[in-house]
């Protein structure tokens, strides 16, 4: 069990404090406070370590308003791993239980302890989700103002919640698939949690552009949640556990690539190595699915990707691009999703003025931080404005979330989409011209 | 009065929200750039006018606590660095822009204004802020002044000094001066704001700063050249010095920088020949093209192993920005990173090249070098650990060594980081007694009770 304490010194002290990380900082940027910046986040930790500091509920409450966006980690020059320091002390307050209150808890154990590890649970209460919003009683609660009898916290997140879709992926894509002529490669396809529950046609379209590219497509099914959340959010035992389950259900050794397109859960995927390093019995495993592991549009670029001879919408449109901050922080892809859009006839790509600065969605953030995370939300809503884009193209469904809500209260008609898709769309329009 | 005293009168000057007293908001504030120097203050003061800041050197008189200035405390000599039970005076929200004034060329500032937030500004219309610190992205236009820093561009354009026309200063009794003007000319009187640049916050607070600009450069051109020893990338700038070129950047990277910026940056750096100079000429386009078609000449003829031109704009940017991260780069090596910036005359650079790379050998440390060769300014910096003991006893005689070697060289100990606590013992040294006397006379006279930056330069 890795705690501040017992971290390999070196990775704290890998900080040089040179400073490069603050401008990329959005905490920092909102309140130029150098607590609320990277290295100075990492200065208490190393206070910690050190034992000059004790682990505090100031501390806590500063560690959750980190957004985990992994800005500083492009910046930073002397390649300090923050992601690991943050998921190191976000799991320290968890075990002092910091932040304990019994209605966190309850609610704790019930998402990331129950149903994020229980994929059939968790479909069967995106169904209940749904009936709640399709049956009448979601209006009919609204109506009435029932919400105020909710905790406050899940009263102002009740008209955030996202729609839940009709089907989910292991309805809209086979166990195995297989491309017109011969497969080239043999691929395993993820398909998420959230992405699997709001976005399911998402899947099929990576399934369909996978399909499209010679590959060969396997989606095993009930997939276990990847982990990610639980990383994040101090659970490491729980998230040793879901990738244990995902290496047994996936096993690398049969794959080219496994695929991912939700960029929250690929940067977490690509590090089991890191995460069961102790665990005699997983880790070569683990070593070899971080090198099987590809972001869609990653693997899609490596293998060519064939242009489409169709444009993806019977009118000309103009895309722009947020880049995901695990995508493009976590995992350094920027250029590959891009490449792909320019890739499609019709559609011209505009860039998007700070598209690398975090939309606040961040995970849970939107609810343990909801006035940092509106103003992130209307800071990036204002620079998509300003391209004059009428499709936002973006690669994780937290992201697609909160921008979709950014963009329709500030009463913007832009469509929110994932690259894939518009990809997808693409391809299927070849049939009808 | 009690240290809760004098939090709730910095509340009422500046506003509770404005104070910082907690350990988990003072621990951030123990260090600025400068590797292994840390000390906790005793609060964190965030200032919005002049005024705010007067009435907390004031109180900070009138109770005897020691003031620390501070903008993003990114130093690199522990200027920043808090004194025992100081106050940190911190600038970053007194950040605003104030006037660009396109008839005058200059441009007035609130001191926390961000370094390339200037030049942006300047660029707007036209104009060129030119002093560009490898921080720039995060630096303060104060902190810049406080040290006089330097930059990439130094050869051509000069360092903060060369563009600083005014200043407001809170002086040690919260006094408010305005030293200086928009005049080209100016000689009434001493030239009292040359005292307060590079002054390291020792003798007074500055609030707003008046800048010179200069026309932006219509052309650039930035080149690569690649050298199997360093003594001809040496050769190759005192060439082109001598040929009567004045470029506006000539950088230097060893072999363990290049390595480490190339594993930072991916802009194509080579890592495997001993020196990369990286060359840059900018101004009208046809002198441009010919400075650069010279430059190219004479490092192909002092052995260049190749001469590479940036195709574009952007990769000629990311060149620049992949240097400037240089330093912090090299700490991907060991755990802990010293810098050095001994500065040499140019005629003596390849000497001093030679002899960082002998006392590495001699000492048994790693040691990487980069630097502005064309200023004669260089940056050995120790890759060490400072938890072992007896290495860093070896690195404290090889930095020794290095400095009495500058000094003997006709050198200065500080090319552009400030003496602050990390040069401290050498000052004397390079000054001699007279000249060191009389620095700390003014020092007296300037601050006589010793408020602000106590123990910096000098004690």
């Amino acid at each position: 069990m890795r705690t501040l304490h017992t971290l390999d010194y070196a990775v704290l002290q890998q900080c040089m404090h040179c400073g490069m990380c603050l401008p990329t900082c959005p905490t920092y940027d909102a309140t130029k406070k150098e607590r609320n910046s990277p290295r100075g986040r990492i200065a208490l930790m190393r206070a910690i370590a050190d034992g000059e500091l004790s682990l505090t509920k100031t501390f806590a409450d500063e560690m959750s308003y980190c957004l985990g966006c992994l800005a500083c980690q492009t910046a930073c020059p002397a390649g300090v791993n923050y992601a690991a320091l943050f998921e190191t002390a976000r799991s320290d307050i968890e075990r002092e239980q910091l932040n304990a209150a019994p209605s966190r808890r309850f609610w704790r154990r019930v998402s990331l302890g129950f149903l994020f590890m229980h994929p059939r649970s968790l479909r069967a209460a995106g169904r209940l989700m749904r009936a709640y919003q399709r049956s009448g009683i979601e209006a009919a609660v609204r109506q009435f103002g029932l919400t105020r009898f909710l905790p406050p916290a899940l009263a102002r997140l009740e008209p955030q919640a996202p729609r839940i879709a009709s089907r989910f992926s292991n309805q809209l894509i086979a166990r195995q698939e297989m491309p017109k002529g011969t497969a080239k490669y043999r691929v395993a396809l993820l398909t998420g949690c959230v992405q699997d529950l709001v976005f399911p046609e998402v899947n099929r379209d990576t399934a369909d552009v996978l399909l499209a590219n010679g590959c060969a497509v396997d989606t095993p099914s009930p997939q276990p949640c990847c982990g990610s959340l639980h990383a994040h959010n101090g659970e490491a035992d729980l998230a040793r556990e879901l990738a244990r389950r995902m290496l047994d259900l996936v096993p690398p050794d049969r794959y080219d690539a496994i695929v991912t397109n939700a960029g929250g859960c690929g940067s977490h995927l690509r590090h089991y190595h890191h995460l069961l390093e102790d665990d005699e019995r997983f880790r070569e495993r683990a070593r070899a699915w971080d090198h099987k592991v590809r972001d869609a549009h990653e693997w899609l670029v490596d293998i060519g990707c064939r242009p489409p001879a169709a444009a993806p919408f019977s009118r000309p449109a103009t895309v722009t691009y947020h880049d995901s901050c695990h995508l493009a922080h976590g995992q350094k892809i920027t250029q590959q999703p891009r490449a792909l859009l320019e890739m499609l006839p019709g559609l011209t790509l505009v860039p998007l003025n700070e598209s690398t600065w975090c939309c606040g969605s961040a995970g849970v953030y939107a609810i343990t931080q909801p006035a940092q995370a509106e103003a992130l939300l209307h800071r990036k809503v204002a620079n998509i404005a300003s391209t004059g884009a009428n499709v936002l193209a973006t690669a994780n469904p937290g992201c697609q979330i909160q921008i979709a809500r950014g963009l329709r209260e500030a009463g913007r008609s832009v469509d929110v989409m994932h690259p894939i898709s518009l990809l997808a769309r693409a391809y299927r329009r070849e049939n009808d011209t | 009065m009690s240290r809760e005293g004098v939090l709730d009168a910095l509340a009422s000057i500046c506003g509770a929200d404005a104070v910082l007293s907690s350990a988990e908001d003072l621990v951030p504030y123990s260090f600025d750039g400068t590797a292994a120097l840390k000390m906790r203050p005793s609060a964190v003061v965030f200032p919005r006018t002049t005024a705010q800041v007067a009435e907390c050197v004031r109180l900070a008189a009138a109770t005897s606590t020691p003031i620390v200035t501070r903008g993003s405390g990114t130093g690199l000599s522990g200027g920043a660095v808090p004194t025992p039970g100081c106050l940190v005076v911190c600038l970053t929200h007194m950040d605003a822009i104030l006037e660009v004034d396109p008839r005058n060329l200059t441009l007035r500032a609130q001191p926390g204004a961000i370094t390339q937030r200037i030049d942006e500004a300047a660029g707007r219309h036209g104009l060129f802020y030119p002093p560009d610190p490898g921080s720039q992205r995060i630096s303060t236009i104060g902190g810049n002044v406080a040290e006089n820093s330097g930059g990439l561009r130094g050869l051509k354009y000069g360092v903060t000094r060369d563009y600083v026309m005014g200043l407001e200063i809170v002086l040690a009794d919260g006094q408010i001066a305005r030293l200086g003007n928009a005049c080209v000319k100016d000689v009434a009187g001493y030239s009292l704001k040359d005292l307060f640049i590079g002054s390291e916050g020792t003798l007074g607070i500055i609030t707003e700063v008046l800048l010179k600009l200069v026309p932006r450069p219509l052309a650039r051109r930035t080149m690569l050249a690649l050298y199997d020893s360093i003594e001809d990338a040496a050769e190759t700038v005192s060439a082109i010095v001598a040929a009567r070129i004045i470029p506006c950047t000539l950088e230097f990277l060893d072999r363990v920088t290049a390595g480490c910026v190339e594993d930072y940056a991916h802009v194509g750096l080579p890592t495997d020949c001993e020196a990369v100079l990286l060359m840059e000429t900018d101004g009208h386009p046809a002198a441009v093209a010919d400075e650069a078609a010279k430059m190219e000449e004479i490092a192909r003829s002092h052995q260049a192993r190749d001469v590479r031109t940036a195709r574009n704009d952007a990769e000629a940017l990311q060149l620049a920005a992949a240097r400037r991260n240089a330093f912090a780069a090299l700490a991907r090596r060991r755990p802990t990173t010293i810098l050095e910036g001994v500065t040499v005359p140019r005629s003596e650079l390849a000497t001093m090249v030679s002899f960082i790379a002998a006392t590495a050998a001699r000492y048994e440390l790693q040691i990487g070098t980069f630097g502005h060769m064309g200023d004669g300014n260089l940056h050995p910096t120790f890759l060490t650990d400072e938890r072992n003991a007896d290495e860093m006893d070896r690195v404290h005689r090889a930095l020794d060594a290095i400095v009495t070697r500058t000094l003997e060289l006709g050198g200065t100990i500080t090319g552009e980081h400030g003496v602050g606590l990390a040069k401290k013992p050498w000052l004397r040294q390079q000054m001699g007694d007279a000249s060191y006397t009389l620095m700390k006379q003014v020092k007296r006279a300037v601050d006589p009770h010793g408020l602000l930056n106590p123990g910096k330069m000098f004690d």
